[in-house]
């Protein structure tokens, strides 16, 4: 066989496996979209998306997902506000203030933290962190919001802190080095050079930290508490949509109204996640149009 | 040609009846609360009877049910009656449900141990979980808010639940869900003011059960009916059953039977 022979033959075999992959991804979804839609011959989709009772078993039943949608949204923006800050900030101190001594333990101890199962999180959060939280802030059950919140931060910071300082890390010197030839501090170079420089790579990190947050379903089913309700503050209970299809989906009967809401929720679910990442992808791209310009 | 016919209908029902002589299977089907007593008693039943092989999975009581209307298993598990609808249809296919009592289930009201209150009354119970009864002074408990536990809708314990104590109300939406009645028994001790409910089998020293019209949740006061919330579990087979079926029926209600229902964390009927 000739080299170009060869060459075609491996092109053709990863090109099968590429287009395998994406077929089964294809196929996934409109299973999905199948199961999800005969849902809506009981209930119209407005109903569906802003009703605020989900009752899915009662003889009258309800399927009202707006709790839901509010609870995952709630959940994972909560978990945002504490892992970004933590995160970004970890990668710059690792990136570029820590002696490299240090540094080279810190890093691997926070990249340690991603391989954390997410069921030793829960597991974590119901045993010692929910009682915590009822002592510390008087409240009657730490089985929340803020709870579920924490875990999750948890385990995005991990993702944004390693992704962010390889990004950091890998803003050319020249560019920090024009800087310091300028005058500016140590502190000014960080935060007028370096994060601007690596903005793109930030923002990935911290899109992959967060959607791992906003599917997870271990850690929500075991904190968040699993109460349908729109939170009222940050210490209520929530029922966000993945532990909702976590907890019924095993006893909802083959194709009854139960199984094909469960369905039309993890739609609801898939379209979020798909917005959320088509935007992601939009601030990384529009981002990486000004590094270039440097 | 018609003698053909006839001895190739007769040969497949001797093959058909022969095969089920010698391989001696069984299928048990329906309701996830009978379905570890079933377990139990199938290993036991298997190791003691090695030429009998039984299948088992779980699905539902009414799926248990289903399964004996249209054939597909020999004993259907269910934590509830048949419904007159249910034998309607069966009659309409002619077959004939036989129920077996083989098991009790009792669930309790729990508490944290550091929870004054120590009883209740069924129309209290309903109202701390409509959401009408919100702080224990109400019960004459301290002045603390009540955390309400309650189970998925999906869950058998939740059905009977709903049944005995709502009145098929609706549980009020802000009450916590927890997946299972290990997690539930975990949840209460850890919280001071919650209340949730279990099966009697899951009961340990980390909570307290609250008795309901100065009734305890014990085994002896669900045998003698005292106590409101309980409910029998039934395994239904179709006509009265014979060969293996009347076998394995016979083993559960066995007195080795019904000391593997106390192990499934059930109340045995004796």
């Amino acid at each position: 066989m000739s080299q170009i022979n060869k060459e075609k033959g491996v092109q053709f075999i990863f090109l099968g496996i590429a287009l395998l992959s994406i077929t089964m991804l294809f196929l996934i979804m409109l299973f999905l979209f199948m199961e999800g839609i005969p849902v809506f011959e009981h209930v119209s989709i407005k109903e569906f998306i802003f009703g605020d009772l989900w009752y899915p078993t009662d003889d009258e039943p309800a399927f009202g997902i707006f709790p839901l949608i509010i609870g995952s949204f709630s959940v994972a923006s909560f978990s945002a506000i504490l892992a970004i800050p933590l995160g970004i900030m970890t990668a710059i101190y690792i990136a570029e203030i820590a002696d490299k001594r240090i540094a080279e333990i810190v890093k691997p101890v926070v990249e340690l933290m991603a391989s954390m199962p997410s069921v030793v999180i829960g597991f974590f959060g119901m045993i010692v962190v929910a009682p915590f939280l009822q002592k510390f802030f008087n409240i009657p059950v730490g089985l929340n919001l803020f709870n579920a919140g924490l875990m999750l931060a948890f385990m995005a910071i991990p993702t944004i802190c390693s992704i962010s300082e390889d990004a950091l890390f890998s803003v050319p010197s020249a560019l920090k080095e024009g800087s310091y030839a300028l005058g500016a501090t140590h502190l000014e170079t960080i935060i007028k050079i370096t994060i601007p420089a690596a903005l793109s790579g930030i923002s990935t990190g911290v899109i992959l930290g967060l959607s791992r947050a906003i599917g997870e379903t271990m850690v929500v089913l075991m904190v968040a508490g699993g109460a349908a309700i729109v939170p009222g503050s940050i210490f209520d209970p929530i029922r966000p949509m993945p532990s909702t299809i976590a907890a019924e989906m095993a006893e909802a009967p083959y194709h009854s109204e139960h199984y094909y809401a469960l369905f039309a929720v993890a739609i609801t679910l898939f379209i979020f996640t798909f917005i959320f990442n088509l935007a992601a992808d939009y601030i990384s791209y529009k981002y990486k149009q000004t590094e270039e310009s440097y | 040609m018609k003698y053909l016919i006839k001895s190739i209908i007769y040969l497949l029902f001797i093959a058909i009846s022969a095969s089920s002589l010698i391989a001696g299977e069984l299928t048990i089907k329906g309701s996830t609360t009978v379905l570890p007593i079933a377990q139990k008693c199938a290993e036991a039943y298997m190791a003691a009877n090695p030429d009998v092989k039984i299948t088992l999975s779980g699905g539902g009581s009414g799926n248990g049910i289903k399964a004996i209307v249209d054939g597909t298993a020999d004993i259907g598990n269910s934590s509830r009656f048949i419904k007159g609808k249910e034998i309607k249809l069966a009659q309409s296919k002619d077959i004939y449900p036989v129920p077996f009592r083989v098991a009790l289930d009792c669930i309790a009201p729990v508490v944290n141990p550091s929870n004054k209150v120590s009883k209740l009354t069924m129309d209290q119970l309903k109202n701390i979980y409509l959401g009408n009864i919100k702080n224990w002074k109400e019960v004459g408990g301290k002045d603390a808010k009540i955390v309400v536990i309650s189970r998925d809708s999906s869950s058998g314990t939740f059905e009977v639940w709903k049944k005995l104590v709502m009145n098929k109300e609706r549980v009020m939406p802000g009450a916590l869900t927890i997946p299972s009645n290990g997690a539930v028994v975990q949840a209460i001790s850890k919280t001071p003011g919650a209340i949730g409910y279990i099966g009697l089998g899951y009961n340990s020293k980390d909570i307290k059960t609250v008795k309901i019209n100065n009734v305890e949740p014990t085994e002896a006061n669900t045998l003698n009916g005292t106590f409101p919330i309980t409910r029998p579990m039934f395994m239904f087979t179709n006509n009265w059953p014979k060969g293996d079926t009347m076998g394995f029926i016979a083993f559960v209600l066995s007195k080795e039977g019904q000391k593997l229902v106390t192990e499934a964390g059930s109340i045995p009927i004796f």
